[in-house]
């Protein structure tokens, strides 16, 4: 052991709160972790890569007909729907994978350490954002080798694009949330299921609304997935910024600033 | 030393109660450690000792009780306690999914170091550690011993004033296990505090300074290890008879000339008895050679911390401390 230590007494300087200064920087070092392991079981990605590819083939081709008349006019409306439907679904495994993650010993340790509290949880999630991003471009390229055109170009496809991931990411905090308060990972992908399943398909991602019966337009009017994909039809099909854009991001605010708050407390009050 | 915590006690603990359900783990538990020290908390399993190590690290919360780490509060002024303390934990608190090295620079980033610092000082760490061709290596192909030199260093990074250590050695074998010895006592070379648990009474024997004994949830037994092992009284007077059918009376000559009780252990032909006074072993000499037993052996034991332990605890403890020090009896067998 080195001799390090002598005046290891003078130099430390004692605070008793972590600033925003050092909960950004080690939520982005624990986002670094998530990346790495990303890296070593490149397999998590499985999901991400093959769900793209299958439901986007798959709804296309099955409801196309029936609901435009034909495939070619279809892709305008499906296209955003499958792209939040998958991409929103894609952060339920962010709350399992995070249960699993608390379970090992590490997390101990991150407690233990002078960090941010809501490091070990932000940056997991942020990790996290680089699998929305490849469902999202998959989804994207899918649609372009199937004949879709978006009218608002490539900028707006791009903002399209970051609303999807900023949105699921802050959906991810709920099933965070789940995944702290849980026991086990396979009770947090069946709870997140359930919540998730009326939400993304009792929206307008793959029907139109005026199809459905009063009592289930209501619902789907005010759901927040609803507005998410107008507001990402807006900035493909019409390349416009509008109110469904501001809902959408207004809600994911919302679902952060309660959520985030949740999370962290169970989180630190869990042994 | 400055900076308010110029404090001769490391740790310092009152009345600390964790309940779990209807399970009191820990029952009211003072404990004071001083700056510089090894302190050692000895108890079989379930006595508490993981749930105390919790509520001074700021791991657990207390539900009764307060506890001071160089004089800061260990609920009220948890972040400046995080700063002076390393963990290493009973099971490995590394990450399975990374090598060595990036598990300490990422634990190095979030304790502020830049990257290039964070670089070395995993390198630095990995070689003290003698990790340095492991550190490239996924941990799931780590031996129990590499893991917990890693998890060790981790703890070292920052340079904590104080340490603790759940069961550093328990599932290690005897080689690694005497190599964390060393280790632990080094960091007290270079000043650091260590609070370790145990339920190894030779470890604790070994290493610590002072020793709280704790039993569920109770700390039962508190001082410095000669203490503990004079407060349960004489060294222990062993004779084993050369022939067998001689031990009953043997037994006999002993209880009248040292005026005690004995026991004794026939299949070995081996009497043991309590020595007060190492004079009167002259007379029962003399009394065993008039009757005519001869002696194949003769030994006196000071009293070990087996016996502090069983003294102190009582009956129920008895099965984890025999089983443990079973254990520590086999390990040495395996070290021979």
């Amino acid at each position: 052991m080195k001799s390090t230590s002598l005046g290891r007494e003078f130099d430390r300087s004692l605070k008793n709160h972590a600033g925003f200064g050092q909960a950004l920087r080690n939520s982005l070092t624990m986002a670094y972790r998530g990346l790495l392991k990303i890296r070593r079981t490149p397999e998590q990605l499985f999901d991400v890569t093959l769900q793209p590819i299958l439901f986007t083939l798959m709804f296309t081709y099955l409801f196309g007909g029936a609901i435009s008349g034909n495939v070619e006019s279809y892709l305008p409306i499906i296209i955003p729907g499958i792209l939040v439907q998958t991409v929103i679904g894609t952060s339920i495994v962010t709350g399992v994978q995070l249960r699993e993650d608390m379970d090992k010993g590490v997390f101990d340790r991150f407690k233990s350490l002078p960090i941010a509290r809501i490091a070990p949880l932000a940056g997991a999630l942020l990790a996290d954002t680089v699998r929305y991003t490849i469902a999202t471009v998959l989804t994207f390229v899918m649609g372009y080798i199937m004949g879709y055109h978006p009218a608002g170009g490539l900028g707006f496809v791009a903002i399209a694009a970051l609303l999807v991931i900023a949105c699921s990411w802050a959906v991810s905090w709920i099933f965070a949330f789940f995944g702290v308060i849980a026991r086990t990972a396979s009770s947090v992908q069946g709870i997140s299921m359930i919540v998730l399943f009326p939400l993304t398909f009792l929206s307008n991602a793959f029907v139109p609304v005026e199809t459905m019966p009063n009592w289930l337009q209501w619902f789907v009017n005010i759901n927040p997935i609803s507005h998410l994909v107008s507001a990402v039809r807006e900035l493909t099909n019409s390349g416009m910024i509008g109110f469904e854009f501001i809902i959408s991001l207004v809600s994911a605010a919302v679902i952060v600033a309660v959520f985030a708050p949740l999370t962290v407390r169970a989180y630190m009050r869990r042994t | 030393m400055n900076n308010g915590h110029s404090n001769e006690w490391a740790v310092e603990a009152r009345g600390l109660v964790k309940t779990f359900g209807s399970n009191r783990a820990v029952d009211g538990v003072d404990l004071n450690v001083r700056a510089g020290a090894i302190y050692g908390v000895l108890g079989p399993n379930g006595a508490g000792k993981t749930t105390t190590i919790s509520m001074l690290a700021t791991l657990l919360r207390p539900d009764a009780g307060e506890a001071r780490i160089f004089g800061h509060d260990v609920v009220k002024e948890s972040h400046i306690v995080r700063q002076l303390i390393g963990v290493t934990g009973q099971y490995a608190s590394v990450d399975e999914s990374l090598s060595a090295t990036e598990n300490l620079i990422i634990f190095s980033r979030l304790l502020g170091l830049s990257r290039s610092e964070a670089r070395r000082k995993a390198a630095d760490l990995l070689e003290e550690f003698g990790l340095t061709e492991a550190a490239k290596r996924p941990l799931k192909q780590f031996s129990g011993g590499m893991r917990r030199r890693l998890d060790l260093a981790a703890s070292l990074i920052a340079q904590p004033p104080l340490i603790f250590l759940d069961e550093p050695t328990t599932g290690l074998d005897p080689r690694t296990r005497s190599q964390m010895w060393d280790t632990i006592r080094r960091l007290v070379v270079t000043g650091s505090t260590v609070l370790l648990t145990t339920q190894y009474l030779d470890e604790a024997d070994q290493l610590a300074d002072r020793i709280a004994v704790i039993d569920r949830g109770h700390v039962v037994a508190e001082g410095t290890v000669d203490e503990l092992k004079a407060s349960v009284g004489t060294s222990a007077l062993h004779l084993r008879v050369h022939h067998t059918q001689d031990i009953a009376d043997a037994r006999e000559i002993v209880e009248q000339v040292l005026d005690v009780r004995s026991s004794i252990t026939a299949e070995a032909g081996k009497v043991t008895a309590p020595m007060a006074n190492a004079d009167q072993v002259t007379d029962l000499l003399i009394a065993l050679r008039t009757r005519g037993i001869k002696l194949a052996e003769i030994s006196v034991q000071k009293p070990t911390l087996d016996e502090v332990f069983l003294t102190i605890t009582g009956n129920d403890a008895t099965e984890n401390v025999t089983q443990s020090s079973e254990q520590a009896n086999r390990m040495e067998e395996a070290r021979v």
